[in-house]
């Protein structure tokens, strides 16, 4: 073996040795500061953890944009619902008058609201796109009240990791960090384009969480739970998405 | 005509008798290792990129300007495919299998190992020479009379000379130069300007385009000229010699003595 070679074998080893070591602090480091999805498993791991790693270490505050009202589709677009559970055609009935939002989990008082409840907080708006991910897009006023507040109402411990939303149509449930939760834009939204929040678009209380897809703003809340670990959850992949074949995390 | 960076010392070159006697078969190295490792890594990412790209417009095989589109609004263009979600006018009377959930884990995978791959190809090109030596044209090469020369032979089907199994032709460079240059960074970019998380930081990767629509319609468009780039690619292999190059980026070696 010529010193060419016994050097080039060195350095390549070398080189080899830190890389793994640095692989080894790096996926430390990611999970001390969050930023490691609760679907890193499996075969599709790793480019979803460089994606959410990435993105949390760009966008950890930044602002879905905005539209113009001359922007909101006209007419709006409401995707094809799943049959509606008799619980929900109930509470359709009397009006959703006796619709309730509970929270629990790591909140220093859990709680129920009603819809009033929930609109005698100040309302909030903003026009923002629903992108699907399928590729088709629209943009609407959606109108709600912003998740943080309604955090704040139950006061969230400070070991919080996630709030866990769920709808009223059974095994529809979805999760969020706490950098989307207590995100200024994402909202429980009870009205669209000046009016009501239609069945249709999720009404009642739907979740906006517009700097990701579609899919992550489960229509028909009823529940949120906040926790510092989603393994307990379904099967431990952070909502039903992944369970469902579909990415966690779906800033993209 | 051979890459400093890619030639191995000849055997024995410190030898002092061996130099000038018998022609010596030098063990030369067609491509480097670091090309032919990201090449490969490349092609698959590719493949698995343009399948699982296909895969996801099959689910809404419409195409729009502009900011927002949906099957209320009036399409740019459709392409004429059965699609996976029955809400979308084909007018075809079937709806196709969908498999948008483990494409799109697939295709972002492929994008990042992509990325990450073509990252380190850049940087050790620029640092080894490969890209001065083998990818710039030269100065005197560069004259509208090669150009045409290299148009000429190329669309006569010519078979490269032996020569040329040891260095890029003028259209070949400027092809690779394209795709390299010009093609990925476009696609990533048109890509990355389709993400809700990644426009909110920076919303002029999106606006530039013309909107988040016109970023899909020409993340397509980009893609289809890769995809012609790899077919043309793929044609030149063959004319050139399919075992003898497919040999060179697999395993360096080429069949052809080294001119010199």
């Amino acid at each position: 073996m010529s010193n060419f070679s016994r050097r080039k074998l060195i350095t390549t080893g070398v080189a080899a040795a830190a890389g793994v070591a640095g692989l080894g602090v790096a996926a430390r480091l990611a999970q001390k500061y969050g930023l490691v999805p609760p679907d890193h498993s499996g075969i599709y791991g790793l480019g979803e953890s460089l994606t959410y790693a990435s993105q949390r270490l760009l966008t950890r505050h930044s602002l879905a944009r905005e539209f113009s009202p001359s922007q909101i589709s006209k007419p709006p677009l409401a995707n094809e619902l799943a049959p509606l559970p008799d619980a929900f055609k109930r509470l359709q009935a009397a009006g959703f008058a006796d619709w309730r939002l509970s929270i629990d989990g790591l909140v220093d008082r859990p709680g129920s609201f009603s819809l009033a409840q929930l609109k005698s907080y100040s309302t909030r708006s903003q026009i923002t796109m629903v992108q699907c991910e399928e590729g088709w897009s629209y943009i609407a006023e959606w109108i709600g009240v912003p998740l943080h507040h309604v955090l704040d109402a139950v006061s969230v411990q400070p070991h919080a990791r996630y709030v866990v939303y769920f709808s009223i149509q059974p095994d529809w449930w979805d999760s969020m960090d706490m950098a989307d939760a207590l995100h200024p834009q994402t909202f429980l939204v009870y009205g669209m384009n000046g009016g009501e929040l239609p069945v249709g678009n999720g009404g009642p209380l739907r979740m906006r969480v517009p700097r990701q897809l579609g899919y992550k703003n489960v229509k028909f809340i009823t529940h949120l739970t906040v926790t510092d670990n989603l393994k307990t959850f379904g099967k431990g992949l952070g909502s039903a998405s992944p369970e469902g074949g579909y990415a966690w995390y779906a800033g993209i | 005509m051979a890459t400093s960076e890619s030639v191995r010392p000849p055997l024995g070159a410190s030898l002092p008798s061996s130099a000038s006697s018998v022609p010596v078969t030098r063990v030369t190295t067609r491509h480097s290792a670091l090309v032919r490792v990201t090449h490969w890594i490349t092609t698959l990412c590719f493949l698995a990129l343009l399948l699982t790209g296909a895969e996801i417009v099959i689910s809404h095989p419409r195409f729009y300007w502009g900011e927002t589109g949906n099957v209320l609004t009036t399409p740019l263009f459709k392409l004429p495919i059965p699609s996976s979600r029955h809400l979308v006018p084909t007018g075809y009377g079937y709806v196709l299998p969908d498999q948008n959930g483990w494409s799109r884990y697939l295709h972002f995978q492929a994008a990042w190992i992509a990325v990450l791959t073509g990252l380190l190809y850049i940087i050790s090109i620029l640092f080894s020479g490969h890209l001065r030596k083998n990818l710039l044209p030269d100065k005197a090469a560069l004259s509208w009379r090669a150009f045409s020369t290299s148009i000429a032979d190329h669309l006569r089907f010519k078979r490269p000379s032996a020569a040329e199994a040891w260095s890029y032709n003028l259209l070949q460079r400027l092809s690779y130069l394209c795709v390299i240059f010009v093609l990925f960074p476009l696609v990533i970019w048109t890509g990355l300007a389709m993400s809700p998380a990644f426009v909110s930081a920076f919303p002029l990767t999106v606006t530039s385009l013309g909107g988040q629509q016109s970023a899909r319609t020409l993340h397509f468009f980009v893609s289809l000229a890769l995809v012609l780039f790899l077919l043309v690619h793929i044609m030149m292999v063959f004319l050139a010699g399919f075992r003898s190059r497919m040999r060179a980026m697999i395993t360096g070696h080429a069949d052809h003595k080294e001119p010199t």
